[in-house]
Parts: C-alpha cells; sequence; structure tokens
C-alpha cells in the first residue's frame, strides 16, 4: 500500500490503460501541450505522442461526438471535460448519441467511450462553473454514471470505465484531487486486474444509529462527519453510493434496515436531486423500519454565488449535515445530541 | 471550388427560379454501358416505388413515428452511393430509406424496420428514422439535426488513428449547415486531416423554412470556405453527375487524407414527412418541385430513351420487378413478427452490470 493523492491515482491508470490497450486514447481541451486544466494527463504529451494525446479546439459538441463516432469503430476514447458544466455543450451528443446508439439501433454497435470531469463547488468560480449535474446523466438509461470518492476507487473505477463497452460518465471533483489516501501495490501498472464492479455502492464504515449516504466528495464529508459524531458516542453508518446509474439501491436500504435512520448529503440542488431518488427509494424498501423521516442535506437553491461567505453557506458541510442527524435521531427519542 | 452545376439565375434566390428544361443539365450519357445506366434507373425507381409504398403503409397505420421520404432525390441517393466504396462508411440524417437499401440493406428489412419489426435492420428498434447496419456500413440514420457530423466526424478520426484507407461520407440537409455542430465538425476534420466528404444535400426547404430564409450565405457549397474545405455544388437530378463528382472527392479524400464538401441540389417532391401537405409553398414553388422536368427518374428515363438504351419493353420489365421487389419487402415486413415485450431490457447496455433496472412500469421498485 502506498498513500497518493486522488489527482495521481487517476493519472497513473489512464496511463496504464494507454500502455495496455493501443485503442485507448485521450481527448479533450488543454490536454495534451498544457498537460490538463488540473494536471490529470500530465506527461502523456510526452510518453504518447499527438495520436493518442488529442488536443481539441474548444468545440465540446464536435470533440465529445468526435468520441462517440471513434467508440463506433472500436477505439476506447477517454474524453476530459474542463469541468461538468462545460458538458452542457455537448449534452445532446451524450443524451441523444452516445446513450442512444447501442439501443436504437438493436444493439449492434456498443460505444465504449468515458468521459471524465469533475464537478464541485468550493472554489469561488461562480454560478456557472459550480454546479453538479450529474443527475442529468444519471437520468439517463444507457449511460452508467461512476463518482468515485477515494484514490483508490478512483483508480478502480477508471480502469474498470475504460473496458467497460458502454458509455460511462466518470464524475471526479475538484475538492477531491489534493485528497489523499492507500492504493494499493501496483495500482499504476499495465496488467493490473483490480477493476471495480460498476453498479455497486459500498459500506464505507460501520455504524449502528444511522446511515449516512453520499457519493463523490459528500461521501468523504460524510465520512468525516461520522468520526467526528463517533467522538460524541454516535455510531453513523457510511454508505457511498460509488456508481449513481446503475443505482445500488439494495445496499443502502439493508444499511437503513439496520439502523432505522437515514441522511443523505449531496453537493447538488435538494429539488429533484439525486438525494430525492435515494429518500423514494427508502420510503419504498424500508418503510416499516423507518423510525424518523428521511433528512436531506443539499446545497441551498441558489445560483452559486462567488463571494466566500455566500458561497460557504450555500454548501453542505460537516456542522450542517451533524446537526441534520442530531436532529434526526432526536426526532426519535433514539439519542439527543 | 468548382459549381458545376449552377441553377439559372445565379444562386439559390427563390425554388422558383429554378425551373429548367432538361437540355439545360444534360449532359452525354458518356460511354457507361446500357446495363450500368438501366442498373441505376432500377435502383432509382426502386426507391421511388419504396418510398410510395412508405407513404401507402403509414397511410394504413402499418409505419408510425415521424416518416421522411427520398422521393425527388432519387438521382442523389444513388449517384452519392455508388461512388462509395463496400468498406467506405455512412452516416446520414432522418431521410434515409434510400441510403439504408443503397448501400447494401435488404429492402425487406429496411421495410420490416418501417414496420417495426423483429427482422427490421435494427430490430424494430429504431423506425424510420435509425437505419443501420454494421456489415454494409451504414452506421446510421440520426433525427437530430446535426448529430450526425460530430460522429462521422469521429468515426474518420478512427479510420485516420487505425491507417486505413477508408473513407467516411456524411449526408445532411440544407437546414443542417446552421447548427453549431456543423462548424465544430467541419473545423475538426480539417484541423486532423480526416477522410470525409460532407454532403448537403439541398431541397431548398428545411421544413418550411427557405434556404434564404436560414443561411446568410445561401450558396452552401462555399460555405467549407472557413475551414478552407474545397466545396462544390452538383445537380442532384442528375445521377451521372451526382456519381462522377462525389467519386472524384470520395477519391481525393482517400488519397489526400483531407475533407470536402459537396452540396447536391433536387427537389423535394412532397412535404417535409409523410404527414405534411406543404401548404406553406406557392403555387409557383409546388410546380416547380413536382414538375417533369425537375423529376429526376422523368429525366434519366428520357435520356435513356433518347440514347435507346431504355426501350418500352425494358422499361415494363423493369417497372414489374421492381413493383414486386416492393410488394415482396411488404410482404416480409407485414409476416415479420412483432418483438416480443421479453427482450425490452436486452440493449440498454453492452456490458451487463448489477443493479440493471428491469422494471416495468408499474412494478415496486424491490420485489419481494
Amino acid at each position: 500500500m502506498s498513500v497518493i493523492t486522488y489527482r495521481q491515482a487517476l493519472r497513473d491508470t489512464l496511463r496504464a490503460e494507454m500502455l495496455r490497450d493501443e485503442n485507448v486514447f485521450v481527448i479533450g481541451e488543454e490536454i495534451g501541450v498544457f498537460e490538463g486544466s488540473y494536471k490529470i494527463t500530465e506527461g502523456l504529451l510526452k510518453e504518447f505522442g499527438p495520436r493518442r494525446v488529442k488536443d481539441t479546439p474548444i468545440a465540446e459538441e464536435g470533440f465529445v461526438g468526435a468520441a462517440i463516432g471513434a467508440a463506433m469503430l472500436g477505439l476506447r476514447p477517454v474524453v476530459e471535460l474542463m469541468t461538468i458544466n462545460f458538458s452542457l455543450i455537448a449534452i445532446d451528443q451524450i443524451i441523444n448519441h452516445a446513450a442512444k446508439i447501442y439501443g436504437m439501433f438493436g444493439g449492434q454497435t456498443s460505444v465504449p467511450m468515458v468521459i471524465r470531469t469533475p464537478g464541485g463547488g468550493g472554489q469561488q468560480l461562480g454560478a456557472t462553473h459550480s454546479q453538479n449535474i450529474e443527475l442529468f446523466y444519471s437520468f439517463i438509461p444507457g449511460l452508467k454514471v461512476l463518482a468515485p470518492s477515494t484514490p483508490a476507487e478512483a483508480s478502480s473505477m477508471l480502469r474498470a470505465a475504460i473496458r467497460d463497452d458502454d458509455p460511462v460518465l466518470f464524475l471526479e471533483n475538484l475538492g477531491l484531487y489534493n485528497s489523499k489516501g492507500e492504493v494499493p501495490e501496483g495500482y499504476a501498472e499495465a496488467d493490473n486486474d483490480d477493476v471495480a464492479t460498476i453498479g455497486r455502492a459500498a459500506v464505507t464504515r460501520e455504524g449502528s444509529d444511522i446511515t449516512l449516504i453520499g457519493y463523490s466528495r459528500m461521501a468523504m464529508v460524510a465520512n468525516q462527519v461520522a468520526e467526528k459524531l463517533a467522538q460524541e458516542d454516535i455510531s453513523v453508518e457510511v454508505v457511498d453510493l460509488r456508481s449513481l446509474r446503475p443505482l445500488d439501491r439494495q445496499t443502502f436500504v439493508d444499511s437503513v434496515k439496520k439502523t432505522g435512520a437515514a441522511v443523505i448529503c449531496e453537493d447538488d440542488w435538494l429539488t429533484y436531486g439525486i438525494g430525492a431518488e435515494i429518500a423514494a427509494s427508502i420510503q419504498e424498501g424500508a418503510f416499516d423500519y423507518l423510525d424518523a423521516p428521511v433528512r436531506r442535506v443539499a446545497m441551498a437553491e441558489v445560483p452559486m454565488p462567488y463571494a466566500k461567505p455566500l458561497e460557504t453557506a450555500a454548501l453542505p458541510s460537516v456542522e450542517s449535515i451533524s446537526t441534520a442527524i442530531k436532529e434526526t435521531l432526536s426526532a426519535v427519542g433514539k439519542r439527543v445530541g | 471550388m468548382a459549381d458545376t452545376a449552377k441553377p439559372k439565375g445565379g444562386a439559390a434566390r427563390s425554388s422558383g427560379s429554378r425551373r429548367r428544361t432538361r437540355k439545360d443539365t444534360s449532359p452525354s450519357l458518356g460511354d457507361e454501358s446500357p446495363d450500368t445506366l438501366l442498373d441505376y434507373y432500377r435502383r432509382m425507381l426502386l426507391i421511388r416505388r419504396f418510398e410510395e409504398r412508405t407513404a401507402q403503409a403509414y397511410t394504413q397505420a402499418r409505419v408510425g413515428g415521424y416518416c421522411h421520404l427520398n422521393l425527388g432525390e432519387e438521382a442523389t441517393v444513388v449517384g452519392l452511393m455508388t461512388a462509395l466504396k463496400e468498406t467506405d462508411y455512412l452516416f446520414t440524417n432522418y431521410r434515409d430509406h434510400g441510403y439504408a437499401i443503397e448501400k447494401g440493406m435488404d429492402p425487406k428489412r429496411v421495410m420490416a424496420e418501417l414496420y417495426g419489426r423483429s427482422d427490421g435492420v435494427s430490430k424494430g428498434w429504431g423506425g424510420s428514422m435509425h437505419m443501420y447496419d454494421t456489415e454494409s456500413r451504414m452506421l446510421g440514420g440520426y433525427g437530430i439535426v446535426g448529430g450526425q457530423l460530430p460522429l462521422a466526424t469521429g468515426a474518420a478520426l478512427a479510420v485516420s488513428y487505425k491507417g486505413g484507407d477508408e473513407v467516411v461520407m456524411c449526408q445532411m440537409g440544407d437546414g443542417t449547415t446552421n447548427i453549431g455542430a456543423w462548424h465544430e465538425s467541419l473545423n475538426i476534420a480539417k484541423l486532423w486531416n480526416l477522410p470525409i466528404v460532407f454532403v448537403v444535400v439541398n431541397n431548398f426547404t428545411g421544413m418550411g423554412t427557405t434556404v434564404e430564409m436560414s443561411s446568410a450565405e445561401p450558396e452552401l457549397y462555399k460555405r467549407g470556405a472557413a475551414f478552407r474545405i474545397e466545396g462544390e455544388r452538383v445537380d442532384g437530378r442528375d445521377v451521372l453527375a451526382v456519381r462522377d463528382t462525389a467519386a472524384r472527392l470520395v477519391e481525393r479524400a482517400r488519397q489526400e487524407q483531407t475533407p470536402f464538401l459537396l452540396e447536391a441540389w433536387s427537389h423535394r417532391q412532397k412535404g417535409h414527412s409523410v404527414v405534411d401537405p406543404a401548404k406553406y409553398r406557392t403555387d409557383e414553388q409546388r410546380d416547380t418541385a413536382r414538375a417533369d422536368e425537375n423529376d429526376p427518374i422523368r429525366l434519366f428515363e428520357d435520356r435513356l430513351t433518347k440514347a435507346g438504351v431504355l426501350t418500352d419493353e425494358l422499361r415494363d420489365e423493369i417497372a414489374a420487378a421492381v413493383k414486386s421487389e416492393v410488394t415482396e419487402a411488404a410482404d416480409f415486413a407485414e409476416n415479420s413478427p412483432k418483438p416480443d415485450v421479453s427482450t425490452l431490457f436486452d440493449y440498454t447496455y453492452a456490458t451487463p452490470v448489477p443493479n440493471e433496472s428491469r422494471r416495468m412500469p408499474a412494478d415496486p421498485v424491490f420485489a419481494e
């Protein structure tokens, strides 16, 4: 085991997959000469050359669509979209084409491609650069949506995404790139077969009082919350969704059946958000086990402001999630925080 | 750039000014063999009769959804497809039935797709706008205007990446030249030296909006200039002219590894789709679109007859053969089984993964 950043896990895994399979290539804005806006593709142009590290014009619809067309002919493109906000410019190609081509033509041609893109607020990037719109893609049958929260998951899930024959939206997070964690030995080797199973959530911390559900950066924050509340003798079980489509409902429903209460923390807006689907699933799968209403902690419903105090106030935090947990537990008399 | 067949009166000002007599545009038949000429004639007639049968099936509610026909564009379809090798790739828009047949799909299976049957080329999942066949390398009709342009560009990128010698042809309508994907795709294709020919089938009308209403530069073949892509215009009513121009550009794309643009103009005989009576057309526009001198099949028939290639007997023989082929296609479609509901979840994902939803509308999320 070694400890590395989420960023390095992505970069080394990408390189390993390029070494492993000649058909894997990376394509996107500023990924070659500039080495990536967030340096995930650092060194790749020098090592693999411009054929396999394709700098593009600022034309998201054009190059995302070109990656889809290349995938239809058997290549395995890994697209970098600078942020998920820019995916809106390519959304016709992602939703009307990548997600449809396999089914719409009766299974004749698969689209083995990955779209890597970071979401995440909290960087003072303002309203148009701070959105978490993974919901749009998680809504669409035909797409797979992954949201790793640790360096080890980033590595094994990126490997899974590249080797999968379907279009995968691979959600990264600006707030996770510098986070550190353990990765298995040999994670950067081309012959590594540490491949995550797409479509599985994970209980990342066991507990007995309440279930806390998150994904991407919020799964990391959820573990921080659990750690903090453990010192107050509150036992929080953490579920990391990992895969937003397909959604592994059974894992979090089983957890709620055990704990009897649930809080969902999400970096997107509450109304119609990912948490709404989780809450609906819990009421359907664990109705008789619930001791309190399911609570959601989500972004304030405003375009994200630039000014730091306003931005901070709009985002879920360790404190706000802790408060929601304590209020939920106290509502059923299970525990008063 | 070469304007090989500019409509009379200069640029496309109004479709009414485009009325032309056969004499204006009739190049010689060259030294083409009678068999080849008659083959083109038969193929054009097959598309005509196939589309007429499709319209009939639509009114009988055998065909559903949106349905756009190639009526009036038969010479363009046959000319373009003759210019491609079997190994070349084709992407088209939703007006794709003729292209599907011409690129090598069995008309029976194309009709079965229109009927939504399991023997359809896309197993009944696509319908009129989404003909697809891996084997004949027709990689899709696409229903979203401009959607096929980035895909076709990417297919050409894959050809180039693998060092192949195939060419990609990307067909579209005139309205497509105003969408963002047009600009992005042409720019990328030229920047990356991709072997692709973009073909604009200009019928002067995007639904009811004329080219003049929508395009600041209505001479569409010139619109590659911003990307240094050479463009040519051809009379899309003339199968030989389309074939020769397309073949030249396809071979140049193959040899020079660079994109080209071809505009083929012709008239849309009917409305935008089978349910459109095209009431927005002026009488003059309607008459022009339906005039014998703008009908590619009539034009070719006249030329072949005058040259002594097509006799009355041959014409009757070909008509009967085509009629029987279309009837056979419709019968095949009619008798093809409807897709079984048990196959509903067969094509969501190519790689199966856990927790894929297979829930029917009224099923609970958690089955006990």
